[in-house]
């Protein structure tokens, strides 16, 4: 408990998710936060915490907006992340549901199609496939299809991408599955700054929002630079490679870059936030500079957000989850995912080297 | 299509609430369904996607709109409105898995929603009884009471609709099952005869002897609200605003080719760019 009330950058945000899924610390965010006294004190929070206060002050502005899933209200929350939510605000605007995701995912989009602001919140997005229609079909498309009359200001959130020994059918990447559909709008979020701003930003936003957080950051007081909503940020500038990555492996690509710096490497890292719409411009800028270009991302390799850009002196390197479902056993799980002594090595190979 | 147009004008006179359904109105609906600009959805929709604020319909996706319906209904509740929604679908829709969803969680949070099983007996080609273990559908809400009412008989429909209003928003009984038996002329769509897998004298027969207008008239008649006299005129009236309302559709403009852009995303929060086919076809929006 001790080691994750430092204030560190990137070790607990992965200390902290090296355990089972299920074993949810309850009181994970009690005695972590702390108040500033002196200019040089930072106050930091967790993850979780920063999700929790956008939903309560946005809750507290907006009387339309309420949360509705599964055991978001008398539970805490499966991840606590909408813990005392009900206790502050009561069980009208934070409803608990059956296990019944198509059910629940169409009432959000009813909801948000009469003027309310539902933040309806998936287990995890592998259990938001069996609302993936309502999602794409009546949430993603109707502005579209209505030519204009018909907004549907909904947000779906949750966790998504690799969790710890989940196992296959709760560990898919859906960034770009989502990220594909025309219509919604999706954030996939790393720092608990883009946590809180970009949660804020998504429930005033008149589009759907499908806003994928990570079950392994929510423990971590992640450390990002707060800049402009929708866009990309540099978490780390650097001249010699770009790495552009989101949610959970621009954790990794940033402890790959201290270790390329170790070697004389200059890595630039990009934390990627915005899936859709994708921050081109941020990327380009970056790759104009460095020559290099680097994708991390937890999804399966056919889905990446590779691109062609003319500024290249190497290939693109495209560093993805293996195109296999997630194994249960630790060891090839380990294999499944991108990781920092990985990113590591490639980045390196993009620079002609070997060693 | 008029004649049932007429019917659910009727079912729509006696209440003034939402619904979602698979029919339509006049005027820019007509062009909507030509794909023109002066269409209710700017011609981005087409048949199966007319709104209005009080009437969300269709649904391209058959079920999908009941819980969405339900949700309708969620906010109405929260809001503290004096309304309630009614969620239609066909006899098709009825055994899907996300009506029984929408059904549970109305009945668990007292929702107002009217859930209407408009059964025609055929779910596209196929009969109620080949897809339905229980055709009975209005018993099929478990929980939720549920009615069957004649949807042939105009005077019943009207009757049915307005004892649901005053279930669900008068007397805050909460969701309610209303089955209307029908019968559909036509084929599913333009593309089906309709005569694949029924007969042709079925056809006949259930517009010779059910059909709904014709039972509202000799209703008039009978009970001498109006001779057949006094009801021609309005009959030639409705066609001819009809044959009106559809010359104007079809002389109306096509959308610009912009319009392909417009609307992704809500006025105002577009993003720079949306790529187009090739990397030379875009829009670009600032």
């Amino acid at each position: 408990m001790v080691s994750r009330l430092l204030l560190s950058r990137f070790a607990p945000a992965l200390a902290s998710a090296r355990r089972p899924a299920a074993a949810v610390p309850r009181h994970a965010f009690m005695g972590i936060r702390r108040y500033a006294t002196a200019d040089t004190e930072q106050h930091t929070m967790t993850v979780r915490e920063a999700l929790n206060l956008a939903m309560e002050e946005e809750m507290t502005r907006d009387e339309n907006v309420f949360i509705i899933g599964e055991e978001v209200a008398r539970y805490n929350g499966a991840y606590k992340v909408t813990k005392g939510l009900m206790d502050k605000f009561g069980e009208k605007r934070v409803v608990d549901t059956p296990i019944t995701e198509m059910g629940f995912a169409g009432i959000a989009v009813g909801a948000a199609f009469q003027g309310l602001r539902p933040i309806c919140e998936f287990m995890t997005f592998n259990f938001a496939m069996q609302a993936i229609d309502q999602i794409v079909n009546s949430a993603g498309k109707t502005y579209y299809m209505s030519g204009g009359n018909v907004p549907c200001p909904v947000v779906f959130r949750g966790p998504n991408g690799a969790a710890s020994g989940v196992g296959a059918q709760h560990s898919q990447d859906y960034a770009a599955w989502y990220g594909s559909v025309p219509g919604l709008k999706v954030v996939s979020p790393w720092s608990a700054e883009d946590c809180k701003g970009l949660l804020k930003a998504a429930i005033r936003d008149p589009n759907p929002v499908v806003f994928l957080e990570n079950e392994m950051l929510y423990g971590g007081h992640v450390v990002g630079l707060l800049a402009s909503y929708w866009q990309g940020q540099v978490e780390k500038e650097g001249s010699d490679i770009t790495i552009v990555a989101h949610s959970k492996m621009v954790t990794h690509s940033m402890e790959a870059a201290e270790e390329l710096a170790k070697e004389g490497i200059k890595a630039e890292v990009i934390n990627l936030r915005s899936i859709r719409p994708l921050d081109i411009d941020t990327i380009i800028k970056s790759v104009k500079k460095t020559n290099r270009l680097m994708i991390v991302e937890g999804g399966f390799p056919i889905s990446s957000r590779a691109r062609q850009f003319d500024y290249l002196d190497a290939p693109v390197e495209r560093v993805t989850g293996a195109d296999v479902p997630t194994p249960y056993a630790t060891n090839l799980e380990a294999l499944a995912f991108p990781d920092t002594p990985l990113i590591t090595k490639v980045a390196k190979r993009a620079l002609y080297r070997t060693n | 299509m008029r004649r049932m147009e007429m019917a659910a004008d009727a079912l729509y006179k006696a209440k003034a609430i939402r619904g979602f359904c698979h029919i339509g109105y006049w005027a820019s609906v007509i062009a909507e369904l030509l794909g023109r600009k002066g269409g209710m959805s700017q011609g981005k929709g087409g048949s199966m996607h007319i709104f209005t604020p009080s009437f969300f319909g269709g649904n391209g996706i058959v079920g999908a709109q009941v819980p969405v319906g339900a949700g309708a209904a969620f906010a109405q509740q929260y809001k503290g409105e004096k309304n309630c929604t009614f969620a239609m679908y066909g006899d098709g829709a009825s055994d899907q898995g996300q009506v029984f969803e929408a059904y549970n969680m109305a009945k668990l949070w007292n929702l107002p929603t009217i859930f209407v099983s408009e059964n025609n007996k055929y779910g596209m080609g196929t009969l109620a009884e080949r897809c339905s273990s229980d055709t009975a559908y209005f018993t099929r809400g478990d929980k939720i009471p549920g009615l069957q009412v004649n949807g042939m008989d105009i005077i019943a429909a009207k009757q049915a609709v307005a004892y649901a209003r005053k279930w669900a928003v008068d007397d805050q009984n909460g969701p309610l099952v209303l089955e209307f038996v029908t019968y559909r002329y036509g084929g599913h769509s333009m593309s089906d005869p309709g005569t694949t897998y029924r007969t042709r004298e079925e056809v006949q027969r259930m517009r010779s002897t059910q059909d709904p207008i014709r039972g509202l008239q000799r209703y008039l008649e009978e009970w001498g609200v109006a001779t057949e006299q006094e009801l021609k005129p309005i009959d030639k009236e409705a066609k001819a605003t009809v044959d009106k309302v559809v010359e104007e559709a079809k002389a109306s403009p096509e959308p610009p080719v912009e319009d392909l852009w417009k609307d992704v995303y809500y006025k105002g929060t577009e993003p720079k760019f949306l790529r187009g086919r090739e990397r030379e076809e875009g829009h670009r929006f600032y």
